[in-house]
């Protein structure tokens, strides 16, 4: 059940995300062959405020694609009743939000 | 027509919307012969009550369209040899349509969903005005001619699994309609069909599997009919409401 506000949202999200993986896998593998450390990625990323951007945008992306996401998968393979869609969805979204804000709160703050 | 020796391994569903299931036939195998002309045999030959559907035999009425083997076809022009698994032909009723009996399923849920998709023609002129001159190198009536020969036999709307997920989608055939009347300059309802392609049960529920255009009988493309009223509805979304 998805309708032309939530195609918009899924697509638009989608478009962010895109970027976004690439600059992250990106950086997981610079962080991985040049062998930094915890402490040494902290260094680099706390308080800074384009790491912040950066993943704090991604996690609102991840948030607002995976939950219409598993919405059309809820509905059409385990037949969830239509009344229970907006709360599955924005509590997938609140959750991924909360969970992933933390993270990126971990690391900048 | 020439006769062969050999017969074909025939299963044919029977029975109702309560339930059913497979019978066998031995049907005599001839040259050129279409899985319609299977089930005519049986009917003339062997099963006298069986029900199935069909008028002009030659592809145009859309009648005639079962699952063959698994798969939904447009039986008057499907060749037994072209689909035949050894010696074995299953024939069924289309799939996602209710069953009335054996091999003819109800088509309301269908037709209901082509006006869903406001799949109809709303004239702006009336029969005193002159005919509108529309061009063939116009490019909507080329967008429109590529999606207009449907014969609505519904085996798209059989082939698609989002249909079967989600039965208040309104499928590929009612929405490729939709598509070609967005194309067709003397259609008045442009925006009430935008509005009724982008509800919930709309072109945006489609995952573009493109079962659809694997298995229309026309060639016809409902997925890029679908994409086509997926791009109108959010271009005319985001210029809030301006259509087009």
């Amino acid at each position: 059940m998805i309708g032309l506000r939530l195609y918009l949202a899924q697509r638009l999200s989608a478009f962010l995300m895109a970027p976004l993986v690439i600059g992250h896998i990106a950086t997981m593998i610079y962080a991985v062959q040049n062998g930094l450390t915890a402490s040494e990625i902290l260094d680099r990323t706390q308080g800074s405020l384009w790491w912040g951007a950066f993943y704090g945008l991604f996690v609102g992306a991840v948030s607002v694609h995976a939950a219409i996401g598993l919405r059309a998968i809820a509905f059409e393979t385990l037949n969830l009743p239509v009344r229970w869609l907006n709360p599955l969805t924005w509590t997938v979204g609140m959750v991924l939000a909360l969970l992933g804000g933390r993270a990126v709160a971990a690391v900048v703050f | 027509m020439r006769e062969a020796a050999e017969a074909l391994d025939v299963k044919v569903w029977r029975g109702n919307a309560h339930g059913g299931g497979y019978r066998s036939y031995s049907v005599p195998a001839q040259e050129s012969q279409t899985v319609l002309d299977v089930v005519t045999w049986i009917q003339q030959h062997a099963e006298p009550t069986l029900t199935y559907r069909f008028a002009c035999r030659v592809g145009m009425c859309g009648s005639c369209a079962m699952m063959v083997n698994g798969e939904p076809r447009w039986t008057c022009r499907t060749h037994v040899r072209r689909v035949l698994d050894g010696k074995r032909l299953e024939i069924a009723p289309l799939r996602n349509l209710p069953v009335i009996k054996d091999l003819a399923t109800d088509m309301a849920e269908f037709f209901d969903k082509w006006t869903g998709a406001e799949g109809v023609f709303h004239p702006t002129a009336t029969r005193k005005d002159a005919i509108a001159p529309i061009s063939p190198a116009d490019p909507m009536r080329q967008l429109a001619n590529e999606a207009v020969e449907c014969i609505n036999c519904a085996v798209c709307y059989s082939a698609c699994d989002t249909v079967t997920a989600n039965p208040s989608y309104l499928g590929p055939a009612a929405l490729n309609r939709a598509w070609t009347l967005q194309n067709d300059e003397r259609d008045g309802a442009y925006a009430p069909r935008l509005r009724a392609v982008s509800a919930d049960g709309g072109c945006f529920n489609c995952h573009s599997h493109q079962s659809c255009l694997t298995y229309c009988p026309n060639d016809l493309n409902p997925t890029a009919s679908i994409a086509g009223l997926k791009r109108l509805s959010s271009t005319s979304f985001l210029r809030r409401g301006r259509t087009r």
